[in-house]
């Protein structure tokens, strides 16, 4: 039985890799990736706690929010698309029109 | 484990129920309905609206639970459905003449603008971390949608992709605030979180999660560190987007912050409301000096909106029942006065966004010229409008609570504010127009919106009694 601090640890280092992917790299769809895979590392930490509690409400939230992602996968790339369109480019760094 | 059996009162969802029954119509008839009778679809979408906000008054008074204790009706979340529904009224109406010109008319605008309502009002009144993060998810991602909804033009995808991915890289640090939440309560019920919050042993994983839960509702509040997305997505927009965004989702990202930290947390008061105050200091401060320096008038209404989120903060900081009762009525104050001000750009168009060509807007056009300086004042705290009654309230509140400190701040900020208010108002009255371009006359539906913001912006101000009740009587309570 592996204990259940590795799966936070786990959890937690997903996340993490997730944040500093979205902060360090450039090109949209890595920082897109990068988001989903924050939204795994919150899913592993729900299921843990779930497995724990034996509570079915982290698991159901798992589902929700893999739907979610889902729903947030097609948007969020129609908008890259778009811009793509008009830009013809998917780096962060021409995201540069507007400027305080 | 037991099983539990369905617990569906559509009674209490019938404000949701018809706004989502008219956002799926007017999406099955937009493919349906060819050229000039696709008119009616804002009609439709305005009507189902109003009447959305009919049933919601109805329900006025009453305290039911549904679902399971996920959906919860009361007078907190009744009166957030009217600040919502009335903001997305004035923004439908005021986006017909809008559309057409921009030629973006298209009838998914307005589903996408009925989902997103739908989003925030699930938001509101729901007592389960997993229904908010839903109704926050179905609310942003319509507005990503409808941030970039003038797709050809490069500022309007620009800020639909800086809107999605910060919104989306906040959602994350708000999933995993919920999902800390529950691993230290083993619930993701306020309810139960409340019981848990008032023993004696609070885990750290309990105050991480509130923190995390602070960072992913701050980037949608737009609170000091996590507010610079707000000044880019506003300018590139559509006005009327803008409007919405500046007054919906605000405030209800206030709704679920109120519930979440007010009756979940209520009794951690002490140990977040330093946290808050420190937040709604920096979010007056830098809102307000930002927004001196700024020229064109979105931004400038952006950097004030994250100034308006900071006077929020300080009710939010009060507590009590007199700080949820002011933070309520000055979203709702704010929602009138700001969606009021938007709809004067909206009709003077997408090119005339710097302050330059508002000089001589009164000569021009008397009747917006007067309106915008109404508003000007309002967001300034001029009585007697809205604004002063709403920052009246926000700061006695404060007072009352013993953070005269931050009253202080709050008062010195809003004088910071009137340069920049004041000075639209002195280019629009003191200087000569620049351009002479045909007067265009005032579309009907967007005057209506314009009177019933004005309506809204002098009765608070002047007649606050009457609203500010209502607001007394919506304060939850624990069970």
């Amino acid at each position: 039985m592996v204990p259940l601090s590795y799966y936070l640890f786990l959890s937690g280092l997903i996340f993490s890799i997730g944040v500093l992917g979205f902060l360090i790299r450039r090109n949209l769809l890595v920082m897109f990736m990068c988001i989903e895979l924050m939204l795994n590392g919150v899913n592993l930490f729900l299921v843990t706690f779930a497995k724990k509690f034996s509570s079915l409400d982290g698991q159901i939230f798992v589902f929700l929010i893999m739907t979610v992602a889902a729903a947030e996968a097609a948007v969020g790339l129609a908008i890259i698309i778009a811009f793509f369109r008009n830009k013809k480019s998917a780096n962060v760094d021409d995201l540069n029109l507007m400027k305080w | 484990m037991s099983w539990l059996t369905p617990d569906i009162n559509f009674k209490i969802i019938s404000p949701e129920l018809i706004i989502l029954i008219v956002a799926l119509l007017v999406l099955i008839l937009e493919p349906l309905l060819k050229g000039r009778s696709k008119n009616i679809l804002p009609h439709i979408s305005w009507i189902g609206v109003a009447l959305a906000l009919v049933s919601v008054i109805t329900l006025w008074n009453r305290e039911e639970l549904g679902f399971n204790q996920m959906f919860i009706l009361d007078n907190f979340s009744c009166f957030f459905k009217i600040i919502f529904l009335s903001g997305t009224l004035l923004v439908i109406l005021s986006s017909i003449s809008y559309l057409k010109e921009e030629k973006i008319f298209h009838g998914e605008y307005f589903s996408l603008i009925l989902f997103a309502t739908f989003g925030m009002m699930l938001m509101a009144s729901s007592l389960n971390l997993i229904v908010i993060f839903l109704g926050l998810e179905i609310m942003s991602l319509c507005l990503y949608i409808l941030a970039g909804f003038r797709r050809y033009d490069l500022k309007s995808n620009e800020s639909s992709m800086k809107y999605f991915l910060i919104g989306a890289f906040a959602s994350g640090f708000l999933l995993y605030g919920i999902a800390m939440l529950y691993g230290a309560t083993n619930s993701t019920n306020l309810k139960e979180i409340l019981i848990f919050t008032q023993g004696f042993e609070n885990p750290l994983f309990l105050f991480i999660g509130l923190g995390l839960i602070l960072v992913g509702l701050g980037f949608k509040i737009a609170s000091f560190p996590f507010h610079m997305w707000v000044p880019d997505v506003y300018e590139g927009a559509p006005t009327p987007i803008t409007a919405f965004i500046s007054s919906g989702p605000k405030a209800a990202g206030f709704s679920a912050l109120l519930r979440i930290l007010l009756f979940a947390f209520g009794s951690l008061h002490i140990d977040w409301s330093f946290v808050l105050w420190i937040l709604a200091v920096l979010t007056m401060s830098f809102g307000n000096v930002i927004a001196l320096s700024q020229t064109n008038i979105k931004r400038l209404l952006a950097y004030s909106s994250i100034a308006h989120a900071g006077y929020v903060l300080v009710a939010l900081v009060a507590g009590g029942d007199s700080g949820i009762s002011s933070a309520m009525f000055y979203l709702l104050a704010y929602t009138f006065m700001n969606i009021g001000a938007f709809i004067i750009i909206i009709f003077l168009g997408e090119k005339k966004v710097n302050l330059d060509d508002y000089s001589g807007l009164v000569t021009k056009y008397p009747i917006l010229g007067i309106t915008l300086a109404l508003f000007m004042f309002s967001l300034a705290g001029f009585p007697p409008t809205s604004g002063f009654m709403a920052k009246f309230y926000v700061f006695s509140s404060a007072i009352k609570s013993g953070y005269t400190g931050l009253a202080i701040i709050g008062v010195l900020n809003s004088f910071v504010s009137v340069y920049y208010y004041l000075r639209v108002v002195v280019i629009m009255f003191m200087r000569a127009p620049v351009d002479e371009v045909q007067k265009v006359p005032i579309p009907f539906f967007l005057g209506l919106a314009l009177l019933f913001s004005v309506w809204g912006t002098l009765h608070l101000g002047i007649l606050p009694q009457s609203f500010l009740t209502l607001a007394q009587n919506s304060i939850f309570s624990p069970f």
